[in-house]
């Protein structure tokens, strides 16, 4: 006989992406961490299963630390090589094959930047690269703005999942449309991935509320005074917002309901 | 005329370097301490398979990029 209670399992379909099932609906990006041991155990925390890595010379002054797969194991965690840095479609396809060709798997997070101050892409750019991964076989996630229209031609054109924005890269703003995340999600039938600008948990459970599929985020974790903690923050608030919108909110007013009954009161 | 040591000038990793002439792209790696499993390479903007490195002589002249995967977002 137990002595103690465990909580309902809490169904949910797994966020699948090109026919690959995933548990976790939070992706963690690798850059900014203060150190390789920290980035492994916020990873641990967050109970991630793909992080983002990108793609660079190898430093011949061996001045840098060694590259990412000496600190992570593929067979571990699901790499996403990502073409951070790229501000042409022909550099992104580069970087792409590129990253292909190092053997682990043939997915890629495409990121074609159109402006250095804002980091936000170049959505031409982007679909015309996407185009092109797609046709030469690769399994295309595309960072993308909140433009509903993009969002669509992306899908079209073959992508195995967009990525809006939340906010730009690095600025921790939160999600600042919510409007057209959830127009988003509620027109595309490719998996929604919300990616870039989220900076607390919070964020992350608003975001998850508008129903999308998963978080990316990177420098909220990386560049929170605990790491670690904070990964574990996440970890909850993606569940949390999750959970919410599968529950179904209650609506919202602009009159009070009162909560205890009317009836009953005394003289 | 003869050279006691051939040596033949490529651009890798963007810098000017100065490298023993004939070696293969297996060569190049040992040469500069590399461990061919970690990185990939491009020779003269095509990406090379590992099984051909050992195929493909470095020459005077040839741009080449080695890469790996580092942290990012």
């Amino acid at each position: 006989m137990t002595t103690t209670t465990t909580l309902p399992t809490l169904r949910d379909e797994p966020l699948t992406i090109a026919g690959r099932a995933f548990r976790s609906r939070l992706i963690l990006g690798t850059g900014k961490y203060r150190s390789n041991d920290v980035m492994v155990r916020a990873f641990d925390a967050a109970d991630v299963e793909m992080v983002t890595v990108a793609v660079r010379r190898v430093d011949l002054d061996r001045t840098r630390e060694e590259g990412i797969l000496y600190h992570l194991d593929p067979a571990k965690v699901f790499l996403l090589p990502n073409t951070a840095g790229c501000y042409t479609a022909a550099d992104a396809i580069r970087y792409a094959r590129l990253a292909r060709a190092a053997g682990l798997n043939n997915w890629v997070k495409l990121e074609v930047i159109g402006d250095e101050r804002t980091l936000l892409p170049d959505v031409a750019a982007t679909l015309e690269a996407a185009r092109e991964l797609v046709a030469d076989g690769f399994v295309v996630l595309a960072y993308t703005n909140d433009d509903l229209i993009t969002a669509l031609r992306l899908e079209d054109a073959g992508c195995a999942a967009v990525m809006p924005l939340a906010s730009p890269i690095g600025s921790g703003l939160g999600l600042v449309n919510p409007y057209y995340i959830r127009e988003i999600k509620r027109r595309l039938s490719v998996p929604v991935i919300v990616d870039a600008g989220v900076g607390t948990a919070s964020d992350a459970c608003l975001t998850m509320e508008q129903g999308v599929d998963g978080i990316l985020m990177n420098t909220a974790v990386a560049e929170a005074q605990d790491p670690v903690r904070m990964a574990v923050a996440m970890r909850h608030a993606v569940e949390a917002g999750r959970q919410a919108y599968l529950a179904g909110r209650m609506p919202r007013r602009e009159v009070a309901v009162p909560s205890s009954p009317t009836a009953g009161m005394l003289d | 005329m003869s050279t006691t040591t051939s040596s033949i000038e490529i651009t890798l990793n963007g810098r000017q370097r100065s490298v023993p002439e004939g070696l293969t792209l297996t060569g190049l790696l040992e040469h500069i301490d590399i461990h061919p499993r970690m990185v990939v390479v491009e020779w003269n903007r095509e990406i090379i398979r590992h099984e051909h490195y050992s195929e493909i002589v470095v020459r005077d002249g040839d741009v080449i990029e080695l890469v790996h995967f580092v942290g990012g977002g």
